[in-house]
């Protein structure tokens, strides 16, 4: 219901930041993500950022499926 | 980051579907959110899946569970500017659509954000259609919240915002629909976190996955959902993106502007507190109350089975109405109009010729 | 006709206009489908297109350069040799002088790099709030090139000259004040020369270029036309990642997002060695082989990054930006 697609915060302005989506960037606000720091990738949906990416999940969640399902 | 395309990594996505052709056990599971819809079409995944496994598109497309009446009311007005979500455009009202409304000369504009017609309303009486679930509510509030804080009183919204946990509870609660798990909307749970579907196990023993929107997260999604089937739980396999508790901030944003309420929604009728509506303090960016717009209760028309696709009685092509009256470009009922709808997802990516299950890749 | 009126849906190149013009057009002119080009004798081409762009100065191109480039694309994709161009203007009462010298500057440059003479034109000013600014009508001639006779079977080869889907981003992104930066650029150019280039290279079947519509609506028509079908491969489509982020940020599929300087090419033989000599010209460095063509009349089948299939209809209406 929601298309939401991650990006890269390239700078940090008061509440808000722009964001690269690669190669694209926009401004978007930080509001609930106060957290963000630069670098960090954030979840944007509708102009706003809602969460922020975790990389160390991302490769968990891959090592698990890879230790799952088998991957040769 | 570069992790997100290894979520679709061929071989794994083969390992898995081996794995799920081996289900014998016949197993209904609905998919709530749109965009799911949407990716599992986009990727041919219902295609891979043996016959055991059925899924059922469910709610989760906030302009499909829009009202007619909210689309009346919206093409009705002429005195404002009126800012959508391009979803909207399309979706038929009683008598059209507001794309229908923008060639009759009205002015309705399109846009990404709510800030958009924030922008706008500096210069003209701007109305918001402010449509969404709890993803994208918390910029809605927080755009309301930004309008009084600038006092840019040209601002108003009309809403129809819904909740999902209420609309889970009141499918689950109706004996026609017979679900066995569910694949969680993994950008509403951003927001929520996992403790508003609990109740899901609890009260009705059926298991969810918040779930991100890659091949592998859906197709392990439903292996999980298998596997736990008898032991039903929530499960958070959308880590990278969803924390356990969701975004705190994002529901204070909401709580600050925005209480819940009773919500018509379109095809399942009134759900009690499924829906947010403007605390008495932001009462006066109600377009409802500063245009005295009423939403009457439109008819729906009888043949149109959008409610019990909805629902997941029905199969977009088993209504009589599907792929010959209803076409996405003559859409009838709202689940044909958003290309995310269950409808017109199906028109656009299962209604074919292509190699069932266990015949093609 | 079942719509009263006309919407904005009947001019996205896609179900909805191809329905006008069969039963608004087709049936008064006494002809099986409406086409934008000719033969007229033996070897003449003839060609119209009308321009509508909002807005009318884009990054990498504006509605002159749109408007040459279209017209000399159609006679070059028919396998004509472009020669010489009539432009019409419609200009809205409060056009800026200075931005008609633009565009019509942009006119003339476009022409000189297709190596097309502008023949003549016309000029009508409509009352302010009537048009857009401005309008404009090109018509062109070209000559066919010897021994080009389309017909395209199973086993053929699908090449595209290049990334698709960077004219309509580039476009969406200045009319909607997207926000998007650097500003993606349309790739609005004139591809005759590639063209030449091709047909002395290889085997060419048929060509298209992919403007409203999009790839996926192009094959589809030809998939129609020649009772042929194709297969083709994601991971093999030339997409810029820009196009890409942009695309998922709106929600929009680019393979029905508009092109005006790519071509779609059928080709028979080696394609191979047709792509490395196309990708040595300016406007070839992203050509690709795609897809081939298949025996299953009108089905347009697409192999995903992850191996499934998956079927590319036909584009109904213009693709607008959501959120869901």
């Amino acid at each position: 219901m929601c298309l939401a697609i991650p990006g890269k915060i390239l700078r940090m302005k008061e509440d808000k930041g722009t964001v690269d989506f690669d190669g694209v960037q926009k401004e978007i606000s930080l509001v609930f993500v106060p957290e963000a720091a630069l670098s960090d990738w954030v979840l944007v949906h509708t102009g706003y950022a809602m969460s922020i990416l975790s990389e160390d999940e991302a490769r968990e969640t891959l090592e698990l499926l890879r230790e799952r399902y088998g991957n040769d | 980051m570069e992790t997100t395309k290894n979520f679709r990594d061929p071989n794994l996505v083969k390992k898995i579907v081996g794995k799920l052709r081996e289900n014998k056990r016949p197993i209904r599971i609905m998919e709530v959110c749109g965009t799911h819809t949407m990716a599992i079409g986009k990727w041919g995944l219902r295609k891979m899946l043996p016959e055991s496994i059925e899924l059922i598109s469910g709610p989760g497309c906030p302009v499909c569970v829009t009202p007619a009446s909210f689309i009346d009311a919206l093409m009705a007005i002429e005195s404002a500017i009126v800012c959508v979500f391009g979803d909207l455009m399309r979706i038929p009202g009683s008598s059209g659509t507001l794309e229908d409304a923008r060639s009759r000369g009205h002015d309705v504009r399109i846009v990404y954000s709510p800030m958009q017609a924030l922008e706008i309303a500096k210069e003209r009486e701007t109305i918001f259609a402010a449509i969404g679930f709890e993803t994208t509510i918390p910029g809605i509030a927080h755009t309301i919240e930004t309008a009084r804080k600038q006092g840019i009183d040209n601002f108003s919204v009309l809403t129809s915002l819904k909740a999902i946990p209420p609309a889970l509870n009141a499918l689950l609660t109706s004996d026609e629909v017979q679900i066995d798990s569910l694949i969680l909307p993994g950008h509403v749970c951003a927001v929520l976190g996992m403790e508003p579907f609990r109740f899901l196990p609890e009260r009705f023993a059926v298991g969810g996955v918040i779930t991100g929107f890659e091949p592998l997260d859906i197709l392990n999604s439903i292996q999980h959902l298998i596997e736990k089937r008898d032991a039903p739980e929530i499960a958070n396999s959308y880590a990278r993106v969803v924390s356990d508790n969701g975004n705190p901030h994002a529901r204070k944003m909401i709580d600050r502007v925005l209480e819940p309420g009773d919500a018509l929604w379109r095809g399942l009728g009134v759900i009690q507190d499924s829906g947010y509506v403007l605390r008495k303090e932001y009462q006066s960016f109600d377009a409802a109350t500063r245009y005295d717009i009423v939403m009457a209760n439109t008819k729906e028309n009888p043949a149109c089975r959008c409610g019990d696709v909805l629902k997941g009685i029905v199969k977009p092509d088993q209504c009589g109405l599907f792929a010959k009256t209803c076409t996405p470009a003559n859409p009838i009922g709202p689940c044909m109009v958003s290309s995310e709808g269950s409808c017109a997802a199906y028109h656009r990516y299962e209604r074919s010729y292509l190699p069932q299950a266990g015949e093609g890749s | 006709m079942k719509d009263d009126i006309i919407k904005l849906g009947h001019g996205s190149g896609g179900n909805m206009t191809r329905r006008l013009i069969r039963e608004v057009m087709n049936s008064r002119f006494d002809m099986p489908s409406m086409s934008d080009s000719a033969l007229i004798g033996e070897r003449m081409v003839s060609t119209i297109d009308a321009h509508v762009v909002k807005p009318i100065f884009f990054p990498g191109g504006d509605i002159g350069r749109l408007s040459v480039t279209g017209t000399v694309n159609d006679l070059a994709v028919s396998g004509a040799i472009p020669l010489s161009i009539f432009i019409a203007y419609i200009i809205e009462e409060g056009f800026p002088i200075k931005n008609l010298e633009r565009v019509t500057e942009s006119v003339h440059q476009a022409a000189r790099e297709a190596g097309v003479k502008i023949l003549g034109g016309d000029t009508k000013v409509v009352e302010h709030g009537k048009a857009d600014g401005l309008y404009l009508i090109t018509s062109g001639i070209g000559m066919l090139h010897d021994g080009y006779d389309p017909s395209i079977r199973a086993g053929d080869h699908v090449v595209v000259s290049g990334t698709l889907g960077d004219h309509a981003i580039a476009v969406i992104n200045a009319r909607e004040n997207l926000g998007l930066y650097p500003a993606p650029e349309s790739d609005c150019a004139p591809i005759n020369h590639l063209i030449d280039i091709m047909l002395q290279t290889a085997d060419i079947r048929f060509m298209r270029d992919p403007t409203r519509g999009g790839l996926a609506t192009v094959l589809n028509e030809i998939a129609e036309e020649f009772s042929a079908g194709f297969h083709l491969y994601e991971n093999d489509i030339p997409l810029k990642d820009s196009v890409c982020a942009a695309s998922e940020l709106l929600g929009i599929d680019p393979l029905y997002l508009a092109n005006e300087g790519k071509v779609v090419a059928i080709v028979r033989g080696d394609a191979e060695a047709l792509v490395s000599r196309m990708r040595k010209h300016p406007l070839g460095t992203d050509a690709s082989i795609i897809g081939t063509v298949t025996n299953e009349s009108g089905r347009v089948y697409l192999e995903t990054e992850i191996g499934s299939l998956r079927q590319l209809p036909m584009l109904e209406s213009d693709p607008l930006p959501r959120i869901c």
